[in-house]
């Protein structure tokens, strides 16, 4: 990343392009969105991420026009748009199913949203041909959508939706329908291109991997209200509730009662004839609150003999190992019947049968190594 | 403002086009005949109101298809011959369309337009073809008799029989096409599974491709089995003096008596003998559409 | 490659033998040089030049044609318009009412149809003629019309719709430049049928014609009620070979299209 770092969020004199101010939607007696406000940033690649019906769908189709807010209001550069057409607003969207028009060459279809402003044809033509050279589709211009690939379909969508340089772009699973190698690379080139135009981009998705590779922030939602907004990287190293951290990647949640034991301190009660486990909070819990520690399984450390110096250590027995090539993961299966889930990377050929079924292993981490939640 | 103009325009047409219409025969139904011009009685007049107008209807019309005996006849036998030539049809019909489902698939689209290419040639001409092979000397006649299957020619030409295999003649794509559908979706490996478990070839149609096809079935019977009821060509041209069918009955009540409240009140009965098979088949293509789903 | 059984075989045979050999005898009758249309005597096309010759079929067929094409193309606009309100209005009121109308229609018997038409247009004093046929025609065809459409509206991807407002369209622009390109298909399948249930149609026609205006059909039907007569013959062939030759060459169009667009497809991946 270049510095300055780009974060208008932390800036307080910055003006968000977009804003949601309470904005409800009601579909009869359904709340698809539930008194939602977000700022949204210019040159921001912001990721609404969320299980299918979280609402992420109506909220972006709120932005596009076609949907229009029960009570709240949506400004996008400090204008309200609540009730203006989807037509005239300056917003374009890449539709998941890419929408292209059948009946229309790849070139018509980029210069299907420029002829709709009367633009000279000169003009047009000099824009078009931009698209197509961004997006490498320069050899495909006259064949009809059903003669190219699922990734060149993606790139034509993509190149028309941002022909008419639209102050925001949305993009709703725009890789949805893409498989799994060709969606990474893709990734990558929407980045690219986001930078090159320098257009904010809104994208939805349900896969956590996805937004986080390509997202500035990513807002996390469930049943119609937003969890969580922050960086990828905060929302993965410290979830603000079981739910995101669970959303997000692996993770062992061990439910229990805190006590404080110093500065920052909290030793958690958790089960029977288990030692307390320690761990660090900047949040503060009072005396015998319930609370989550949330612990990844890469910070779960796995070894033969009991570990010296370690703030939290348990035995149990290997239950189970899925192995992925290049990490292991491996269930252990504690007295009192809880599994952990550790994960190790196999950076040695030799580890690999470190340990293998019915084993008895220890399972140590630091303090500093789980987010304790309250909810 | 735009969406409320798409809708009146055809709702608009509709209503005044069919709606309208039905309500007139209706009323018509419940007048009575008058030598005048137009031969019905009582004329709207505005000068007496409404409730002098309504008055003046009555059921006298419905009383007098049942008193006389031509009319439930004519529903009867409409009945009978709908129901024997949608039978018929089905004898004809199910073999071929199991013989298009299991044909190689690149002949199913030719098979296909060979089925529908009668149903877009003109229904009258399609009629007009079985007179000349139907008739005494006719086509039919002269083949049996060169084959000496027969010694004297057989009347078939204005007979029941000539309706039956006119109708059976006319109809019988609407018959094809659903069971077609039917049996052209299943799935071959579920006669395959049939004959693993034990059935034998027979038993394997009957236990299995006869059930899966049976909604096709059904859709085809009514298809026949509703526009059949009220035919008025096909008796006309194929059918002797005693093939009674309403339709024909109807045409004869407007066109030769000249009695248009009698023929509105044949309308009306069968209109209302319409709607059982109608809602029954409605229910069938809904059950479809939910097992589809 | 499956073997077709003999039983599959069999049925198929004389099943099209069965739907067939009545329009080939048919045809060649109109080639008899005889005026019996059942014994053989000869090859003539005589009976044609007659038909040609006969002002009455001729100025029938004429009817019959303005007929047909007037009501086809007002029913497929009103069709067209009814498929969008059944697929795309939602609720509104007197919704059931108005499928009911769609509907009914196509299980009518044509004689009632045709009587209550009638019964409206003397009561309204409109004079029989061609346009009584027209609006006949119109409203019995439109109800075909809306039944294909909106079999084709209903699997029609609505974010096309949607992404051509995205891209600044009016409401109008996006069913003019890309709502109607796509349907045109089953558009154009529905007026070929409102055209071809026009030109076949007897009974309401003769319902709704006046002495002016005498269809095809209706002249036909009056004539074979006779008896049949070589003319018809040779009239009914020209009326199969036209309809033959239209669905044939359509039905090739259609499978060369599919065939091109295989191929495409499978190239582009």
């Amino acid at each position: 990343m270049s510095s300055p770092e780009f974060a208008p969020w932390d800036d307080p004199s910055a003006q968000p392009l977009i804003q949601f101010k309470n904005v409800t939607k009601r579909f009869g007696s359904f709340t698809a969105i539930d008194d939602l406000a977000v700022d949204i940033y210019e040159r921001e690649f912001f990721a609404l991420l969320g299980a299918s019906g979280c609402g992420k769908t109506t909220m972006m189709r709120m932005l596009a026009g076609f949907e229009t807010p029960t009570s709240g209001q949506i400004m996008l550069a400090g204008q309200e748009i609540g009730a203006v057409p989807p037509n005239l607003r300056s917003v374009n969207m890449m539709f998941q199913s890419y929408a292209l028009f059948p009946h229309l060459s790849v070139w018509d279809n980029i210069a299907f949203g420029l002829r709709r402003e009367r633009m000279a044809k000169d003009l047009i033509k000099a824009r078009v041909e931009e698209m197509l050279r961004l997006t490498r589709l320069e050899k495909f211009s006259g064949r009809k959508p059903h003669q190219i690939s699922g990734g060149q379909r993606q790139r034509v969508a993509l190149a028309r939706s941002l022909a008419k340089a639209p102050k925001l772009l949305l993009l709703d699973e725009p890789l949805g329908a893409l498989d799994k190698k060709l969606r990474q690379e893709t990734q990558f080139e929407l980045m690219d291109i986001q930078e090159k135009t320098g257009t904010t981009f809104v994208i939805v998705t349900h896969d956590q991997e996805e937004a986080m590779t390509v997202a500035s922030r990513v807002a996390v939602m469930d049943e119609g209200q937003i969890i969580q907004i922050a960086t990828p990287d905060k929302i993965y190293e410290a979830p603000n509730s079981v739910y995101v951290a669970d959303f997000i990647g692996d993770v062992n949640i061990i439910t229990g009662t805190a006590r404080p034991n110093g500065a920052q301190q909290y030793d958690i009660h958790w089960s029977e004839g288990h030692a307390p486990l320690c761990a660090q909070s900047v949040s503060t819990f009072s005396d015998g609150q319930s609370c989550h520690l949330a612990i990844r399984p890469e910070e779960v450390l796995i070894s033969a003999e009991k570990p010296e110096n370690a703030d939290n250590t348990m035995q149990g027995k290997v239950l189970d190992i899925a192995y992925l090539g290049n990490i292991s993961t491996y269930h252990v299966e504690l007295p009192n019947g809880t599994v952990v889930k550790a994960q190790i990377a196999n950076t040695r050929r030799i580890s690999r049968r470190a340990f293998t079924w019915e084993d008895p292993v220890w399972l140590s981490w630091a303090a500093s190594a789980g987010v304790l939640l309250a909810k | 403002m735009r969406r409320f103009l798409l809708i009146l325009i055809p709702y608009a047409w509709l209503l005044a086009l069919f709606l309208v219409p039905f309500a007139i025969v209706f009323k018509m139904a419940l007048s009575d005949i008058a030598v005048a011009r137009p031969p019905y009685f009582p004329q709207f007049d505005w000068a007496e109101g409404i409730w002098v107008f309504l008055a003046e209807l009555d059921f006298e019309n419905f009383v007098w298809l049942t008193e006389d005996d031509l009319y439930w006849k004519a529903y009867l036998s409409s009945l009978k011959i709908a129901a024997i030539s949608t039978l018929l049809a089905l004898l004809v019909g199910y073999p071929m369309a199991y013989g298009m489902a299991r044909a190689p698939e690149q002949w199913r689209p030719t098979l296909m337009m060979l089925v529908i290419l009668p149903f877009w040639t003109s229904f009258l001409i399609r009629v007009y073809a079985w007179m000349g092979i139907l008739s005494n000397e006719g086509f039919l006649n002269q083949f049996l008799l060169w084959t000496g299957v027969i010694s004297a020619p057989l009347t078939i030409l204005n007979t029941n029989w000539a309706v039956y295999i006119g109708i059976v003649y006319t109809y019988l794509p609407f018959m094809i096409l659903p069971i077609y559908a039917a049996l052209e979706r299943m799935d071959g490996a579920l006669i395959e599974a049939a004959e693993d478990l034990g059935c034998s070839r027979l038993s394997a149609f009957w236990l299995v491709t006869f059930p899966l096809s049976r909604p096709g079935v059904i859709a085809g019977s009514f298809l026949v089995f509703i526009p059949v009821l009220g035919e008025f060509v096909i008796p006309s041209l194929l059918g002797g003096s005693d093939t009674l069918m309403i339709g024909k009955v109807l045409w004869e009540e407007f066109f030769s008596n000249r009695d248009w409240p009698v023929a509105s009140a044949v309308a009306v009965v069968l209109l209302l003998l319409l709607i059982v098979p109608i809602v029954l088949f409605q229910r069938n293509q809904q059950k479809q559409q939910e097992a589809d789903r | 490659m499956i073997r077709m059984s003999w039983f599959n075989t069999v049925s198929l045979t004389l099943g099209f033998a069965f739907l067939y050999i009545p329009m080939l005898i048919l045809i060649l009758f109109s080639f008899n040089e005889s005026k019996l249309v059942t014994v053989w005597a000869g090859f003539s096309t005589k009976w044609y030049k007659e038909l040609f010759q006969n002002e009455a079929f001729l100025s029938a067929a004429w009817v019959t044609l303005k007929v047909a094409v007037l009501s086809s193309t007002f029913a497929t606009v009103l069709g067209t318009m009814a498929a969008l309100v059944l697929v795309r209005a939602g609720r509104f009121w007197g919704r059931t009412l108005f499928s009911g109308m769609i509907y009914a229609p196509l299980v009518m018997p044509e004689v009632i149809t045709g009587l209550s038409l009638l019964l409206l247009f003397i009561g309204i004093g409109l004079d029989r003629g061609v346009l009584t046929i027209v609006l006949a025609h119109t409203t019995f065809a439109m109800c075909y019309v809306s039944v294909v459409v909106s079999s084709r509206l209903v699997s029609f991807d609505r974010s096309l719709e949607e992404a051509a407002l995205d891209l600044g369209c009016t409401p109008l622009d996006a069913f003019r430049l890309v709502t109607l390109p796509i349907i045109a298909p089953a558009v154009i399948s529905g007026w070929l049928l409102a055209f071809t249930l026009s030109l076949d149609d007897l009974v309401i026609a003769s319902f709704t014609s006046g002495p002016a205006a005498t269809t095809l059909p209706i002249k036909i039907f009056s004539a074979v009620r006779l008896g049949v007569s070589p003319e018809i013959n040779a009239l009914s062939t020209l009326m199969i070979a036209i309809v033959a030759v239209g669905v044939i060459s359509a039905s090739l169009v259609t499978k060369r299209q599919v065939l091109r667009r295989q191929r495409d497809v499978q190239a582009a991946q």
